[in-house]
């Protein structure tokens, strides 16, 4: 094989020079040149991206890392801009610039109307490149760059248009959000300088087994939960998920690429990579598995009573990332990758699917309104179809597969957490065939201007639906399970870079039992959403219904209890701290230095000028008097 | 020699500036800062490989000389000073000002101290050009400020002025115990204050401590700050809040760490706790400001309470990173200010909830605004992140929780900046009084600023080679 890992920074570089080539001209450059240049710039990454994979993949040596120039450098602080090429980054660069330039190409159709196209597919490209550099960074540092950089683009984006006060404020949400999460990550990362004086992946890993530097539990603990915590900002787990809803207010495809695809995933790499560390605390994987789990199921219970189409696939992404960090919890790190890729095709697929559905409908989004879309848009309704049976985990398909390794692997862990995970999984597959039935059967609910409307998007759309739907399909397959296949192509692969832990071999009939369980029950579920849904009737909820229609309420305890204390006290320190005690301090000696001045005034002007000037005089005098006449 | 051009240029256009009726003085202002500009840069390409000394007989019967001294930190504040007041004359250079000769005659004076506060090296010269820099100020702002001018300026005068006394007090009190006749010089003071007894050490820090505190400012001694910044003309704002909070920063590593040693350790603990409640304090305060100018001053006051923090820390990274983070800091607030003179200028107003869709009507100011709004948040790859990181770690190393308690105001920053950003840039257009983007000279000037953002965010180095020598240094 050729020596492509020596031409890996081409990989991000491609994607800047498009952002700068279209951020700077975005003014004078057509439309569709620009949007050329967008899809043009990723296509060029995933092929470099391909032929790096297929290095790795054939190399015997893990490749070392590649060192550009010293970035920040201190005394013992010394961190090159550096990038690490192995197996897990190589995955994820096939990902974010294979799916990234799908959702490329069906943007030039999805915002050809768009007067911002140009500066939309600079952002677009700025956030692949950031993306890519998270991924590639062979220290956290560059991790957290990227990581920043993801957050920026997603905030960029999301209050892409930029006139509506709603959608800024979820983009504001989404940044502060992220940031909370960034502090944990900083807060890490300054630990494990501290500790083992480095931050780059190879030389820490090593350290940790280095049995001359043996470090306290509770220093493994501390940096293990503040990573965590950085990865439940980005990757929307409890308690920071609530900005990934909101994030929908951003134009479809953006909700494809970031919130669904790529940047969310993050966090799931982010641990991945840390695999050497966390398989030495199971503590903190408990506490990973836990939220992970919580997370996956209260996501479920929403995605249950939404009307929005995108905030049932949001809140569905939620969940699903709560499935990974299920398997990152349960040490099965390679199993939470294979679900990262599955998940990228399939909710990519759902996404711009839904894309496909708002174009139609002229920008509306509540299911409601629709129904019967399935008759004027074949190739969307068949492609959507394919991601809901994919994600449900309908055997064959992608999703199955993926999830299928997730619950084995918990299962081995504690039944507990299989059962739990059971639930999650009915649940997917109940809202994911309500929110089908809603909009592509039955009678349409919208208006006749909608009615009359109504289409089959051009083939710029359905192009990336279909080639997504084949993947949603045939990308199971790199990762059969034990029963069915002696290879597990992802897990070998993954094998260099990652090392699971405390997974266990199944009996082959427990194995078969747990595949015939969880596909059993999504079958009767998809059978009751069916029934359910297809004389759909909206009344007001109450109850329970209407407590998961307005999301338990989480955004109204986080403002009641974070949001409004702070502004409160904000005022307080304003008004009085500031204004009144430190300020009427000092103006009160102020006060009393002029009032002195008063009683004076036969001797002194009281004009502050006057002084000033007295004073100046003094000195020039002074100055000058030293210099000329005392020497 | 070089040294003193830094110095004798502005300080001989400045007087001559005086003698000037009208379009001549801002072309002398301009040209005076090009090559005052010039110079720094050759004394800091110089410093890279050395200092560079100079000095001559003053009132050797007090026991002062007129010497200077260039070392990284100071080269390296220089050329900050050179270009933050270039920037400023550029995007000035097409705005009408009353009176012009006086205003660039008191512009570059103070630009005259300033150089001489980061040079001098010997106590009483820096004492002398200290005022020469504020002096300046107390008339723009007293002349040329807003309404409640005369007010703020009487509180900034008590405020430095009371903390100038102190300081003078104290500078005169470790020159006399020089053994024999009285000394100045750095190096004297250095060895004289190291000397005293311990108690001595402990309330002559505070007698030196507070001029600095006032200047930089630090909680609770920064009242006078944003009102000042809100009266000031913002050509004035920018020198006070770009160039003398460095002053101040700069002394306290300069005139106070070294001579005080066993002052500063008695009392490290309680400045850093007050910087670190000043910049949780500054920085929820800024979240409800509305006019733009207190809710940078506010940001401003929250930036500098981190680089005090980690000034007390004793962390050879952390005091590399103050080294960065003054440059830096001193580009993207520049950056900041220029962008909202504009905005003052064409909307007549700082008020955020009446502006905003300035996206709409002037694109390019507005991704000038946004972009330094993200290096002042300290997004990676701006300038802002290397110092913030840098300065995060060096308090990290014997403080975790203060870094913790420190590290909220990442989150804060970013709510009252993307609230700034919210409010003036997204949303419907507003009408403009004078309906125009950018022009060239304000471009210009914007560049500039950018260029150095982005540069030194992705390859900081030759910031970091200019200032590592002298970081360790101050440590030991």
């Amino acid at each position: 094989m050729g020596n492509f890992s020596q031409f890996v920074w081409l990989v991000p570089l491609f994607p800047l020079i498009g952002f700068l080539i279209n951020g700077l001209f975005w003014k004078s450059m057509p439309k569709t040149l620009g949007g050329i240049i967008g899809c043009l710039a990723i296509l060029a990454s995933f092929c470099v991206s391909l032929g790096i994979f297929f290095e790795v993949r054939s190399a015997v040596a893990p490749i070392q890392p590649i060192v550009f120039f010293e970035f920040l450098h201190s005394g013992n602080l010394n961190i090159p801009f550096a990038f690490q090429v192995d197996s897990l980054s190589t995955l994820f660069l096939l990902i974010i610039t294979g799916v990234g330039f799908l959702i490329h190409v069906y943007s030039t159709s999805y915002m050809g109307h768009d007067e911002g196209m140009v500066k939309y597919f600079a952002y677009l490209n700025l956030f692949v490149f950031s993306m890519l550099l998270l991924v590639l960074g062979a220290n956290y540092l560059i991790m957290f760059i990227g990581w920043e950089g993801v957050g920026l683009c997603s905030y960029l984006l999301i209050g892409f248009w930029f006139k509506n006060r709603d959608f800024t404020n979820a983009a504001k949400k989404a940044f502060v959000m992220n940031r909370i999460g960034d502090l944990g990550f900083l807060v890490g990362m300054l630990l494990v300088f501290v500790n083992y004086g480095t931050l780059s992946y190879n030389e820490f890993f090593g350290q940790l087994h280095n049995p001359q530097l043996v470090m306290p539990q509770s220093t493994m603990s501390w940096i293990a939960l503040c990573f965590f915590i950085g990865a439940t900002g980005k990757s929307a787990q409890i308690p920071l998920y609530t900005w990934l809803p909101d994030a929908m207010a951003g134009p479809t495809p953006v909700s494809a690429l970031i919130h669904a695809a790529t940047m969310v995933t993050a966090g799931i790499y982010m641990i991945a990579r840390s695999s050497a560390l966390y398989n030495l605390i199971p503590m903190i994987l408990h506490v990973v598995a836990i939220v992970g789990l919580a997370t996956a199921i209260l996501a479920a219970t929403i995605a249950i009573r939404q009307y929005d189409i995108k905030k049932v696939l949001a809140y569905s992404t939620v969940s699903q990332l709560g499935f990974m960090f299920l398997a990152l919890g349960v040490g099965a790190y390679t199993t939470a990758v294979f679900h990262v890729m599955t998940h990228a095709f399939f909710k990519a697929l759902l996404f711009l699917g839904s894309g496909s559905v708002i174009h139609a409908m002229g920008g509306e989004q509540d299911i409601r309104k629709m129904g019967g879309l399935g008759k004027k848009m074949r190739v969307t309704q068949i492609t959507f179809l394919i991601g809901c049976l994919a994600i449900s985990g309908i055997p064959g398909f992608s999703g199955f597969f993926s999830k299928d390794a997730i619950l084995s692997a918990a299962y081995c862990h504690d039944p507990i957490l299989y059962a739990l995970g059971i639930m999650a999984a009915m649940m997917t597959a109940y809202y994911m065939f309500r929110l089908y039935v809603l909009t592509f059967t039955g009678n349409f609910r919208g208006t006749e201007d909608q009615q009359h409307h109504l289409h089959e998007s051009p083939a710029a759309m359905t192009l990336p639906l279909i080639i997504l739907a084949i993947l949603s399909v045939i990308g199971g397959y790199v990762g059969l399970p034990e029963v069915l296949s002696e290879h597990n192509a992802i897990d070998t692969f993954l094998s260099t870079a990652v090392t699971n832990s405390g997974l266990h071999h199944l009996e082959a009939g427990t194995e078969w039992m747990l595949m015939g369980i969880s596909t059993v029950v999504v079958v009767i579920m998809i059978i009751v959403a069916w029934s359910i849904n297809s004389k759909p009737k909206f009344a007001e909820s109450t109850g329970l219904a209407k407590v998961l229609e307005n999301k338990w309420y989480i955004d109204e305890l986080y403002n009641a209890i974070v949001v409004k204390p702070l502004q409160a006290l904000s005022e307080v320190l304003d008004k009085f701290a500031e204004r009144k005690g430190i300020d009427g301090l000092v103006n009160g000696v102020g006060k009393s230095v002029k009032w002195g001045g008063d009683k004076m005034r036969l001797l002194q002007s009281g004009q502050v000028g006057f002084y000033i000037f007295v004073m100046v005089l003094g000195i020039v005098v002074l100055f000058a008097l030293s210099f000329f006449v005392i020497k | 020699m070089i040294l003193v051009l830094l110095i004798i240029i502005p300080l001989l256009t400045g007087i001559l500036s005086f003698a000037i009726k009208g379009e001549g003085a801002r072309i002398l202002a301009l040209l005076s800062s090009g090559i005052t500009l010039g110079a720094a840069a050759m004394v800091s390409g110089a410093g890279f490989a050395g200092n560079s000394t100079f000095s001559m007989p003053w009132i050797p019967s007090i026991g002062t000389t007129f010497s200077l001294l260039a070392d990284g930190m100071s080269s390296m504040l220089c050329l900050l000073t050179g270009i933050v007041v270039l920037v400023v004359f550029l995007v000035n250079s097409n705005k009408e000002v009353e009176r012009p000769g006086a205003f660039y005659g008191f512009m570059l004076l103070s630009q005259a101290g300033l150089m001489g506060v980061f040079l001098a090296s010997d106590a009483l010269l820096f004492y002398v050009f200290w005022e020469l820099a504020l002096i300046p100020v107390y008339f723009l702002c007293s002349q040329w400020g807003g309404e409640k001018r005369i007010a703020v300026t009487f509180k900034f005068f008590v405020y430095t002025f009371v903390g100038s006394l102190m300081l003078l007090a104290g500078l005169i009190f470790l020159s006399l115990q020089s053994p024999g006749i009285p000394s100045f010089a750095w190096a004297d003071i250095i060895r004289a204050g190291r000397a005293l007894p311990e108690v001595t050490q402990q309330w002559l820090f505070w007698l030196i401590f507070i001029a600095f505190a006032i200047k930089m400012p630090i909680f609770p001694f920064h009242s006078w700050q944003p009102d000042t910044y809100e009266q000031s003309p913002t050509p004035v704002t920018i020198i006070l809040s770009a160039l003398m909070v460095k002053m101040g920063m700069y002394a306290v590593l300069r005139w106070l760490l070294p001579v005080v040693p066993a002052g500063v350790a008695y009392w490290s603990d309680t400045v850093i706790i007050m910087s670190v409640i000043g910049i949780v304090y500054a920085s929820c305060i800024a979240m409800v400001q509305t006019d733009i100018k207190r809710l940078i001053a506010y940001s401003s006051i929250a930036h500098m309470g981190l680089m005090c923090a980690v000034a007390f820390t004793k962390s050879s990274i952390g005091m590399h990173g103050i080294m960065v983070q003054m440059f830096n800091h001193g580009i993207n607030i520049t950056g900041m200010w220029v962008v909202v003179s504009m905005i003052e200028n064409r909307w007549g107003t700082r008020d955020m909830t009446k502006l905003g869709g300035m996206a709409i009507s002037a694109p390019k100011m507005a991704i000038a605004f946004v972009l330094v709004s993200l290096a002042s948040i300290a997004l990676p790859l701006t300038n802002g992140f290397i110092g913030e990181f840098m300065l995060f770690n060096g308090l990290f190393t014997g403080h975790m929780a203060l870094m913790v308690i420190a590290g909220t105001g990442i989150i804060l920053g970013a709510v009252y900046t993307l609230n700034m950003i919210q409010k003036t840039t997204y949303g419907n257009a507003v009408k403009m009084v004078i309906a125009k983007d950018l022009s060239i000279n304000e471009l210009a000037g914007l560049i500039i600023i950018i260029c150095l953002v982005l540069f030194l965010g992705v390859y900081p180095k030759p910031l970091l080679d200019l200032t590592s020598g002298i970081a360790g240094m101050i440590v030991k």
